[in-house]
């Protein structure tokens, strides 16, 4: 299990909650049930979020495991210069 | 991916030098080809015609008399460039800005092109062509476009992220919010509050080269693009999904590229010279002038931002909240956004919130600029913190000190951190005689704190090695400041050989795997990942051929300072084989020796700066000049210190010019005022002193050199630190950027009269 | 529209061509005669990218018309280096990585030259001063002046 938080705007679309909590082994997983608990945050999935996993920051790599007890956060897609 | 990608603390042998890099000489000789220095046989000159209205209507566009023009080859409307972005909306914007659709919104928006035999009769053909313009209100202006009676400049706008749907549209796209905790009650712990609205005008990353390319389509539907761009992947994406092409019939290959800084992450003349050359069957070649670099390529946000900072008389900040607006130009952006992830991230506060808003203007599309967003956020963060400090009575740095983030504090924009730089920067800032240096009279000293997140990415490598021994290295990341030399670097110290062994190239989309866009500070932190991995694959080949020549087995091969050595008793008396002996034999061995790699690199670790200037006001004129200005930064390990110092260096200086003189100017009638160098002032070297710079480098535990991005934080720190100067300087709080003459003197005359 | 017949001295070189009356001589180095070393990042002088000397002078030659090189001596940076030995200049710019980008490199190093000519041991505010005319974006000028008080010691030197 793994609590995840969500940023302002995806919260919203989850029913006004900023922290869930998912069973999910890897970020593919976790893609996968959110978007079944809440169908209004496929089309931001789909768009390309970030995931912060215990302060790190990954892209949407599938594969990428989510460790037992870890601090998830989903964030927007950066741009940079 | 089979590669480890955690800091291991080695001992570098060729990491940390500073040999010269390897397109050096072609650069100064004047050898290197930059977008505008190629050339195709029976190319055709390529020109774009420009609204010049600010928001207008295309009622018709007429363009028989151009083509009948002799000479001209091919006439372009949006016609020619059909929607196939198929409900992209992002692409559609892209679509929309390369070549007006329906409205033109901004004054320079592209309406038409022509391709002519030569410069003059293109020219001539614009001038040709009749647009039927029907012009409508306009809104430069930050705050006035978000106002309830402001023209609208897309109708079909409603602000996304509210809690409920807005009913009207507005030309606010976006609200997004960050932050923990509760502000209300972490105010009302606190002793002192300072709360200030700031404003930072637009600025534009001012590359000395303008946007080229040179475009050719064949009948095949193959097609060619050469062009300077920080990612040719991407536009080469991006082009094909705009024209119809499939993206692997369409080889494009990066220039020499002229300075970047954010501003060629976006295609806008690439899609058009592509449709000119396919009408006209012919190459194009097209390169924007300076005037419409200005106008219509991507410079960064105007700003207006509130903040709001409360602190106990002990000096822990209680509460910090801030609203940052943001221009997006015509299309929806997420500049605003990033705005309020950055503001705060320098510091540990329990209660934080910012609230960030997108807001649509008749101006050039917004592209990044280094560190987009973060600047204009720091600049009104770091003077509050500043003046707050001032009215606690304690020192800025010790203050900044006592509030800073940690390892293990969670940042204002969500996750924890990791080990970071920013207590680190703070303290040797505080201990640099820059910070003990005596000032004279009308000289302000000042400093201020930046963060950026810094990216990887999709990145590829190949690693090649030759039969003689020498390695070339072919990269996808575009080289926009010598990271062809860091990465060269990097493969020799992995392979344990000389750098003068190694030649690293950028190769074209159609040799090597996708990559990113050079973005994000991304270039040297993901490639030298990819290349590290390519490299360590390359001696997985080298050791097992070490191991045919030996007739051993290879387990028992290790790698060591370029050579293969046998390990073991029994092989007492094998002496080493180099990377030249075993490369020698490859043909016998298993043929080629090379090594690959393909991987997301993630983890870039996130970097802080601290900048201490010292500025001079004249009270008469309100003229500034620069007298000190050091650059403390995290780099989590200099592969290249000369150009890591280079990056700190530039950016300071872009930071010094919007600070102080550089903004983009609209009239009334909602046409840029200075689209030129002369008018749109830029540091010149007599504006400067020479810019201090310390290295610190506390390691990233996500590379394995510990390397971080070290290409844009450098410009978030000065808008605010010179701000504090001038504002210690003059007596008085400067709250608009940039502190012009004129807008300084008539801060202090406002003081004056109280 | 007939063409101007132009004879002048390019790097030491005779060079003839034909160019229009409104052809500026920056257009001509490039275009005509494939000398793409000068830079055009502005067109209207204000940025000293296609810098380049006529009769020992240093002009933007984005400013300067095609015709007017008739019977002249231009030199440009492809003619800074002499055979494999570079320039001092060239060789401190490259230890001192005065360059990021290099698109503004040719144009500082023939404005350097020029300065040097003229003044051997210039002081730091005379370098800045005497390259104001040309912009670099990337460097923010510190390794670009610290590259020619080196070239300029090292020429005195030889
Ligand atoms: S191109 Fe001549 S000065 Fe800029
Ligand atoms: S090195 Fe890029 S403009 Fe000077």
């Amino acid at each position: 299990m793994v609590e995840v938080t969500l940023w302002g705007a995806l919260g919203q679309l989850a029913g006004g909650r900023s922290k869930v909590e998912v069973e999910a082994k890897d970020i593919r997983e976790l893609f996968r049930k959110l978007a079944e608990q809440y169908p209004a945050l496929e089309p931001w999935i789909e768009k390309g979020i970030a995931v912060s996993i215990d302060g790190v920051i990954y892209r949407d790599t599938w594969g990428k495991r989510l460790p037992e007890g870890a601090e998830i956060f989903l964030l927007p897609r950066l741009a940079g210069g | 991916m089979n590669f480890d990608p955690r800091f291991s603390g080695r001992k570098f042998a060729s990491v940390g030098t500073r040999p010269v890099r390897p397109d050096g000489v072609d650069k100064v000789t004047g050898r290197a080809r930059y977008g505008a220095d190629f050339n195709m046989a029976g190319q055709l000159v390529g020109r774009v015609l420009r609204s010049p209205h600010a928001h207008a209507i295309i009622k018709k566009i007429d363009t028989s008399k151009a083509e009948k023009l002799s000479g001209v080859k091919a006439v372009i409307t949006a016609k020619d460039l059909p929607d196939l972005t198929d409900g992209d909306a992002g692409m559609y914007d892209v679509l929309d800005n390369c070549m007006a659709r329906t409205k033109a919104l901004y004054d320079g928006h592209a309406v038409a092109a022509v391709a002519a035999v030569d410069a003059r009769t293109a020219r001539q053909a614009l001038k040709l062509i009749e647009v039927d313009y029907e012009v409508l209100p306009h809104v430069t202006d930050v705050d006035e476009a978000m106002q309830h009676h402001a023209p609208l400049i897309n109708e079909a706008t409603f602000t996304e992220g509210l809690e409920e749907k807005p009913v009207k549209p507005s030309n606010v796209t976006k609200r997004s919010q960050f932050g923990h905790g509760d502000v209300h009650q972490g105010f009302g712990h606190a002793d002192h509050i300072i709360e200030r609205s700031f404003k930072t005008e637009q600025t534009h990353q001012g590359y000395i080269e303008p946007h080229a390319c040179v475009a050719s389509v064949n009948l095949d539907g193959t097609a060619e693009l050469w062009v300077c761009t920080q990612g040719h992947f991407v536009y080469r994406q991006h082009c094909a999904q705009l024209l119809g092409l499939e993206a692997s019939k369409l080889r494009v290959t990066s220039s020499e590229i002229g300075g970047g800084f954010g501003g060629k992450t976006h295609v806008w003349a690439e899609p058009v010279a592509l449709a000119l050359s396919r009408k006209a069957g012919r190459p194009v070649k097209l390169v924007m002038t300076r005037d419409e670099v200005f106008r219509a390529s991507g410079p960064t946000s105007a700003t207006s931002i509130d903040v709001k900072i409360g602190a106990r008389k002990d000096g822990t900040i209680t509460a910090a909240e801030a609203t940052l607006r943001y221009t997006s130009g015509p299309y929806a952006g997420t500049w605003a956004e990033i705005g309020a992830m950055t503001a705060f991230a320098c510091y540990k506060l329990d209660n934080v919130k910012t609230v960030g808003y997108e807001v649509l203007v008749n101006r050039p599309k917004t592209a990044a600029y280094r560190a987009p967003s973060a600047p204009m956020a720091a600049f009104a963060v770091e003077s509050a913190i500043d003046e707050l400090a001032k009215e606690i009575g304690i020192d800025p740095v010790e203050f900044r000190i006592k509030n800073a983030a940690q390892e293990g504090t969670r940042s204002s924009y969500g996750p924890v951190y990791g080990p970071i730089g920013i207590g680190p920067t703070l303290e040797a800032a505080k201990n640099h005689p820059h910070m003990k240096a005596p000032l004279k009279a009308n000289q302000g000293r000042g400093m201020a704190c930046g963060f950026w997140f810094n990216f990887g990415g999709q990145t590829c490598v190949d690693l090649n090695i030759g039969m003689d021994g020498s390695v070339s290295l072919a990269v996808g990341t575009v080289d926009v400041g010598g990271s062809r030399a860091s990465l060269s670097l990097v493969a020799a110290e992995e392979l344990g050989i000389d750098y003068s062994q190694l030649k690293a190239i950028v190769a074209d989309t159609s040799s090597l795997g996708y990559n990113d866009m050079t973005d994000g500070s991304r270039g040297t932190f993901s490639s030298s990942m990819a290349t590290i991995s390519a490299a360590r694959n390359a001696i997985k080949i080298l050791r097992d051929r070490a191991a045919q020549m030996w007739d051993v087995p290879v387990d028992d091969v290790i790698w060591e300072k370029g050579h293969a050595i046998a390990k073991g008793e029994k092989y007492g008396n094998l002496s080493p084989l180099s990377l030249k002996e075993i490369a020698a034999q490859s043909g016998k061995t298993g043929g080629p020796i090379a090594g690959h790699s393909e991987l997301v690199a993630d983890g870039a670790g996130v970097s802080f700066a601290t900048h201490i200037c010292d500025i001079e006001v004249d009270p008469q004129t309100g003229a500034t000049r620069v007298i000190r200005y050091t650059v403390v930064q995290d780099a989590g390990k200099a592969v290249h210190p000369t150009y890591v110092e280079g990056q700190y260096q530039g950016g300071a200086a872009q930071g010094i010019g919007w600070a102080l003189n550089e903004e983009y100017i609209y009239g009334k009638d909602g046409r840029l005022q200075n689209p030129g160098f002369l008018d749109y002032r830029i540091p010149v070297c007599s504006d400067l002193p020479m810019i201090d710079t310390q290295i610190l480098e506390i390691p990233n535990p996500n590379h394995p050199y510990g390397v971080r991005g070290v290409g844009e934080t450098s410009i978030v720190p000065p808008l605010a630190a010179i701000a504090n100067a001038v504002s210690n300087a003059a007596g008085v709080r400067m709250t608009h950027i940039p502190m012009s003459p004129p807008r300084i003197l008539a801060a202090i005359e406002a003081e004056r009269k109280g | 529209m007939a063409g101007i017949a132009v004879s002048t001295t390019i790097n030491g070189d005779g060079v003839e061509y034909l160019c229009q009356p409104d052809e500026t001589l920056l257009d001509v180095l490039r275009d005509r005669l494939g000398l793409t070393g000068a830079k055009e990042g502005c067109g209207t002088g204000d940025c000293g990218a296609c810098s380049v000397i006529v009769d020992g002078r240093l002009v933007c030659s984005c400013l300067v018309l095609g015709a007017e090189a008739e019977g002249r001596k231009v030199e440009t940076i492809e003619g800074m280096a002499h055979g494999e030995q570079l320039h001092p200049l060239q060789q401190k710019f490259l230890e001192h990585a005065a360059l990021q980008c290099g698109i503004c490199t040719p144009g500082f190093l023939i404005a350097a030259k020029d300065l040097l000519e003229k003044n051997p041991s210039p002081t730091e505010e005379e370098i800045r001063f005497g390259l104001a005319g040309n912009l670099c974006r990337c460097t923010g000028y510190d390794k670009i002046v610290r590259a020619v008080q080196d070239a300029a010691t090292m020429m005195k030197g030889a």
